[in-house]
């Protein structure tokens, strides 16, 4: 650390903080699909970052159908969010339909044909778009970046993800609080019995839940593809942190997540700085891992009766 | 005699048993070239870590999904010895520093670290083996099953640490060899392991290996503690109340498949000839898993099956439709899952063995027949058995 002035440090610390914040709204995007299948529903999707890859493909798709104008090509990436949403949300609904719906008693059994599906999607993408990873042409407003101090620049792509990411977490908990589906799910989730008697359809609820979960992912694809290019195993390369993420920070709980995400995610990005990469994942990984075996229900348990 | 049957899962699992050591030892070494059996040796460690797992995952009800690293800590200790032994400072005479292993000379580390020093003794490298696997898994059981961690949760944590156990391997190129992982494997105590006459050797101690982890398997289950774990499994918290402790016979039967994991490591290492952070990670951990699953999971001899059937099939796709291999995997975990969670002990018991008992039983006398059969324990229950968390 010797080489640095108080201010250039300080500098560091402000662009280091903005790359882990980049890097927290993936996890968050990601976890927040996660942390209401898994949190709510009890199912370990392993197939999650699957979805977040088809959405980042549908994306992909959209914009170069837009490249056709140059005027689509400023305007279309709102509706490549939808599609994005749409098509895993379709998806995940088919899947809920046709497998998890058979495994809700075997967790650990979904957890199994859950990877199986990734694989299968793996491949189905790697045939369909190629093994090389595809980057979306971006609208000329979310290039380029915006100058704080002479030292700290802040680039637009993340400004905007992290819109979406916090209009993504707002519209999860106002659906989650403030929603009749919420107070559904939120039924289904502490009784499943007593839900089922007071007339809630809870099959309905599980299947839309899981679309749900699934389109939040695609969601998140979309917001992905604003900051790398994306792969055929994109998606894959976050699944174990992501569901680190959500049980470190209590699995049924949302505020838990997003302060698990940020944590993980910041305390990354700062000591990347410091050591190579792959220590400050290591070490990051291994004080959560770490914490989860003192404080097994994570940072804030909810408490709901299984 | 008949203690002696019953103490390792009784007549018909014996007999099972012994058609596999047939197959094993006779049949497969009279019929595959030496190329061919080598990939079978390599098949069967995995059926090591796939036996744990049917101990641990199948009757105990905890699954990890963190397998690989138990099998990468038995593979990269017997290949730190041989990569020793292969580094002899005749050998790397033209390194900067001799007597230290080629990618450490690379890397610029001038001193063999500590940790490698062990692995200077065979006997010392042996007992590592053995028991680093065991001192692990029960560090990661003590801390996860005393606080009644399980299930899901249990699962996501072991394969995180499998994970954290890859990028550590990777990023300290120099201590461990890197994504390369430790090659270049040449003697074993002077005895050269390349050549067919070794590989012969290797692969039937791997499979005199194996079989003695089954009979350890077998007489396990056939145990009162066998019946505790199913017990736990299906009712934890009755068996809680009856005064065990449950985190115990967890960590228990965690440890023993960590110790099978790493002996398959170990006997990985001898007959491929290198180790690498491939075999520690998630995708081969949840690999394990599937070739436990497809031979049935609550059968040991079944997983040895599993092992070796999924991984034909994967050299036989692979050759000529790689990507087919992949959505034949992945169709694999979901089927397995969906249509047939006994996995293949399950269809034999339900196609096989009624043809075989009923030809058994045409040619005894009735009355011994059903004293046979009441001697059998009895069968698992004709649903498939859930694991519920």
């Amino acid at each position: 650390m010797g080489g640095y002035s108080g201010q250039e440090l300080a500098a560091i610390f402000v662009m280091q903080g903005f790359s882990g914040l980049s890097l927290f709204c993936v996890f968050l995007l990601m976890a927040l699909g996660l942390a209401i299948i898994f949190g709510q529903m009890g199912v370990i999707n392993m197939a999650h970052g699957e979805f977040l890859t088809l959405g980042a493909y549908i994306t992909w798709l959209v914009s170069e159908l837009a490249t056709t104008s140059p005027w689509l090509q400023q305007v279309y990436f709102p509706f490549a969010i939808v599609a994005a949403f749409a098509g895993a949300f379709l998806l995940g609904y088919i899947v809920e339909r046709l497998m998890i719906s058979r495994l809700y008693h075997r967790p650990l059994d979904t957890l199994l044909a859950t990877w199986g599906l990734g694989l299968i999607l793996q491949q189905i993408y790697r045939s369909t778009f190629g093994p090389r990873e595809v980057s979306v042409g971006m609208p000329d407003w979310l290039m380029g970046s915006w100058a704080v101090s002479d030292m700290i620049d802040i680039p637009l792509n993340g400004l905007f993800v992290m819109g979406v990411t916090l209009l993504m977490t707002v519209s999860v908990v106002i659906m989650m609080y403030r929603s009749r589906w919420g107070i559904k799910l939120r039924a289904t989730t502490q009784n499943r019995l007593m839900a089922n008697a007071a007339g809630i359809n809870t099959k309905r609820v599980d299947r839309f839940t899981f679309a749900l979960g699934c389109g939040i992912a695609g969601v998140a694809g979309a917001a992905f593809t604003t900051i790398a290019s994306t792969g055929p195993t994109t998606g894959s390369l976050y699944i174990v942190d992501t569901f680190l993420v959500v049980v470190f920070g209590g699995a049924a709980s949302l505020l838990g997540t997003v302060v698990s995400a940020f944590g993980i995610a910041q305390s990354q990005s700062i000591l990347e700085f410091f050591l190579s990469g792959s220590m400050a994942k290591v070490i990051t990984l291994l004080v959560v891992v770490g914490i989860l075996m003192f404080r097994p229900q994570g940072l804030f348990a909810s408490k709901v009766r299984r | 005699m008949q203690n002696w049957i019953s103490a390792f899962g009784g007549r018909q699992r014996l007999l099972q048993l012994a058609a596999l050591a047939v197959v094993l030892l006779v049949v497969l070494p009279l019929t595959l070239d030496i190329f061919r059996l080598n990939l079978i040796g390599k098949y069967l460690t995995y059926a090591f870590v796939a036996i744990g797992l049917v101990l641990c995952w199948g009757y105990g009800g905890v699954l990890s999904l963190g397998q690989g690293i138990f099998f990468g800590l038995g593979g990269y200790c017997m290949a730190m010895f041989l990569k020793l032994e292969a580094s002899s400072p005749e050998n790397t005479a033209i390194q900067s520093t001799p007597g230290i292993p080629d990618f450490m000379d690379w890397n610029q580390i001038t001193e063999l670290p500590i940790f490698w020093m062990p692995f200077h003794s065979l006997t010392l490298t042996v007992l590592l083996i053995l028991t680093v696997p065991a001192l692990f898994a029960f560090v990661i059981g003590v801390a996860m099953f005393k606080r009644r961690v399980g299930g899901v949760y249990f699962a996501i944590i072991t394969q995180a640490i499998a994970s954290i156990a890859t990028i550590l391997i990777i990023g300290q190129q120099g201590y461990t060899g890197g994504i390369n992982g430790i090659t270049d494997l040449r003697t074993l105590l002077g005895w050269d392991i390349r050549p067919d006459s070794a590989k012969y050797i290797l692969y039937f101690l791997c499979c005199v290996l194996l079989i003695l982890c089954l009979l350890i398997g077998q007489f396990v289950l056939s145990s009162r503690y066998g019946k505790l774990l199913i017990a736990m499994r299906d009712q934890e918290d009755r068996v809680r109340f009856s005064g065990y402790d449950v985190a115990n016979i967890k960590i228990f039967v965690f440890a023993l498949a960590g110790i099978f994991s790493a002996i398959g490591g170990a006997m990985f290492a001898l007959q491929v000839g290198f180790m690498s952070p491939t075999f520690v990670g998630t995708v081969v951990s949840i690999e394990m898993v599937i070739f436990c699953a497809v031979g049935g999971r609550l059968s040991l001899i079944g997983a040895v099956y599993g092992a070796l059937l999924v991984n034909l099939a994967k050299s036989l796709l692979s050759e000529s439709f790689p990507q087919l291999w992949i959505i034949f995997m992945g169709a694999l975990f979901i089927g397995v899952v969906l249509l047939f969670p006994r996995g293949l002990a399950g269809l034999y018991e339900d196609f096989v063995q009624p043809h075989i008992d009923r030809f058994l039983a045409s040619r005894r006398k009735p009355a011994l027949v059903k004293h046979e059969q009441a001697a059998e324990p009895a069968p698992t229950s004709g649903k498939p058995q859930e694991v519920t968390s």
